[in-house]
């Protein structure tokens, strides 16, 4: 069942200048993107900074405007005109920066408790219990509580951030880069405790990264961004093994590999999809330089290929 | 050795914490020829970037002892003003953070002709010409404008490319390169590590190259020294560190990573924090507590760099018998199955 459903999203800035500082033209951050999210999976959204796939995770958690489509989750429109649909606690983001995301004057306690005071009436000793519940979940130590978050390791804070994001049993978690600002080792403990949490509550996630090698270690599907447009969309199998755009195989192409044996292999490589990116990437782009709509090319894979003809 | 660009020894760095210096470089030691990549790797808090500082001489407050040899020069006791002759020219340093290494009151050509007149071009007409084909050389499109745009006008990768075109003004003997793309995508990261590239085979410069991707290093470097808590626990010619990695931490690192063949299964996790500066406990091996269930005997009382093999240098007596604990299970419940079905 489909838990999250975008259909032909747009999110425009309007761009002012002149006399009047009237609207000269506008940013098309996001530019008519659909994606489905099926329950119990991991998406994977992945693009360089500027192709719109934050943007794509904030119009989802209503922190930004939109200028067009629809968002569905659980078949209910988000995006209705004036009286606002509360999935609020349905739906939760990580945050990419373990350091700024969380209140440096709160305790734990504190920032863990607050959506949960949020949202429901509890005594003192149920939201206590609550708590330490979801340290013990995230596997922080209950001693975390009276702490504040200067105190932790960035692989803990991220810890933290998690256990705000599931103190009320969301649905889906949008995480936008939880993990680029850490080091691989602790990496590593975030992925892995993700995945758990991600079985345990069978959660629905949105993970929002550039690492394309974290990205196909975590999600089941995966949708590459271009200039605010899916260039193509699959399995981790579809993408890796059988990469149908150039946009996509140049960022295969580009992740350094660390197979010493691979390494002079993958440089001719790269130079090859380089040049051919260089001589045909405008032929893959429409009249006004946007990527063409996605055509299947199997049951589960979708490409922006030219229309021939 | 007259062959070594640069020589450390024994470099020491400290930093005071309460009244009292906590060294974050401890007795490091390394040598760089002309034209050799050597990659520094790490985890945060490991020292990498306190050594690049050290070098440059851009620390402070720090106290560093030990020596720094390059060109035959000792570089800890120069005066600032004979440290600045170098720093800039022979010897130069691209930073981590395009978003704040560079100034953002001053267009981008000031600050390449900046440099450039410190370390001795004379005419102003020449400096703005040369900081234009600089520009070119970095792979920025129509140099001539991005010369006078400020540094807010200008996306990550170019900031950068900035950065780079700074750092090798002077045509640098030797370039420090810290983090050079860490905060940059892919495809810009594959330009920039090219650009690097193409430089020193230019230059036949030096390079020190410090990162916590090891991708890059397996790319880049020729030779891979890995840090840990303020020492080098391993250097090895790049090739062989990565086929046959001897001392535990640089095992878990390359373990750590998520590859093709551990698809859906779980990555391997070092277990514990690298310890804060003032809480070390600096005697024995400084990666004992993160792997617990080897026996203290493994260790030595005063761990040092062993040549194990052919430029191959691991520091302590625990890579001997040691296997990762996940290893270790798998090597168990094999036994278990056979046991069962004999």
């Amino acid at each position: 069942m489909t838990l999250l459903e975008i259909k032909d999203l747009k999110v425009h800035y309007p761009i002012k200048g002149g006399f009047f500082n009237t609207v000269k033209d506008y940013v098309k951050a996001v530019d008519g993107v659909s994606i489905n999210i099926p329950e119990g999976t991991s998406y994977g959204l992945v693009g360089e900074s500027g192709s719109g796939k934050t943007t794509t995770g904030k119009a989802v958690m209503g922190l930004n405007h939109i200028t067009g489509g629809d968002i569905l989750f659980d078949g209910r429109k988000l995006n209705t005109s004036g009286r606002k649909v509360d999935v609020r606690d349905d739906i939760q983001m990580i945050f990419q920066d373990p350091y700024s995301s969380l209140n440096a004057r709160k305790r734990v306690i504190d920032i863990v408790a607050e959506p949960i005071r949020n949202y429901h009436k509890q005594s003192k000793n149920e939201l206590m219990e609550a708590v330490l519940d979801l340290l013990d979940r995230v596997g922080l130590p209950r001693d975390a509580l009276y702490k504040y978050p200067h105190e932790f390791s960035g692989g803990q804070r991220q810890r933290i951030g998690v256990a705000r994001a599931i103190a009320l049993n969301p649905k889906l978690i949008i995480a936008d880069e939880p993990v680029s600002a850490l080091d691989v080792s602790v990496q590593a403990q975030v992925l892995n405790f993700m995945q758990e949490i991600q079985r345990d509550m069978n959660l629905t996630m949105m993970f929002i990264a550039h690492d394309l090698g974290v990205v196909r270690h975590m999600c089941q599907h995966i949708g590459i961004m271009y200039q605010g447009r899916l260039v193509e969309e699959g399995t981790a199998e579809d993408i890796f093994s059988n990469p149908q755009h150039i946009y996509t195989k140049r960022l295969i192409a580009a992740i350094p590999d660390t197979n010493v044996d691979r390494i002079e292999r993958n440089l001719e490589m790269r130079q090859t999809v380089k040049t051919e990116y260089d001589q045909n990437f405008s032929d893959y782009l429409d009249d006004g330089g946007r990527a063409f709509p996605l055509q299947s090319i199997s049951e589960t894979h979708r490409v922006a290929l030219p229309v021939k003809g | 050795m007259s062959e070594k660009l640069l020589e450390v020894n024994d470099l020491t760095t400290s930093f005071k914490i309460k009244g009292e210096y906590y060294p974050a470089v401890d007795h490091v030691s390394f040598s760089i020829k002309p034209n050799e990549v050597l990659a520094l790797v790490g985890e945060s808090g490991s020292g990498k970037s306190a050594t690049a500082f050290s070098l440059m001489g851009l620390h402070t407050k720090a106290r560093i002892e030990g020596e720094v040899r390059f060109q035959e020069r000792e570089l800890t006791e120069l005066s600032t003003g004979k440290m600045n002759k170098i720093r800039g020219g022979d010897m130069s340093m691209i930073f981590q953070d395009p978003m704040t290494a560079l100034n953002p009151l001053m267009k981008v050509k000031l600050q390449i002709m900046e440099t450039l007149k410190l370390h001795g071009t004379k005419s102003k007409n020449e400096r703005e010409s040369y900081a234009v084909e600089l520009l070119d050389k970095v792979g920025i499109p129509r140099p001539e404008r991005v010369a006078e745009a400020f540094p807010h006008e200008l996306s990550g990768g170019m900031r950068q490319r900035v950065v780079i075109a700074i750092a090798i003004a002077n045509r640098p003997k030797l370039l420090i390169a810290d983090e050079p793309t860490t905060a940059l995508d892919v495809t810009i990261q594959a330009q920039i590590l090219d650009l690097i590239r193409d430089l020193q085979d230019d230059l036949g410069s030096g390079v020190l190259l410090i990162t916590h991707d090891l991708g890059v290093v397996a790319e880049m470097a020729d030779r891979v020294a890995v840090m840990y808590a303020g020492q080098i626990v391993e250097v090895a010619p790049v090739r062989e560190l990565f086929k046959n990695p001897r001392h535990p931490y640089t095992r878990s690192l390359l373990n750590s990573l998520p590859s093709e063949d551990m698809l859906g299964s779980k990555l391997h996790v070092i277990e514990g924090v690298v310890p804060p500066l003032n809480k070390m406990d600096r005697d024995g091996c400084r990666f004992a507590p993160r792997i617990p269930w080897v026996p203290a005997s493994e260790h030595e009382d005063n761990p040092e760099l062993r040549e194990i093999a052919g430029d191959h240098f691991v520091r302590c007596t625990c890579y001997r018998n040691f296997h990762l604990n996940n290893e270790e299970t798998a090597a168990e419940s094999l036994e278990t199955g056979t046991g069962g079905r004999a």
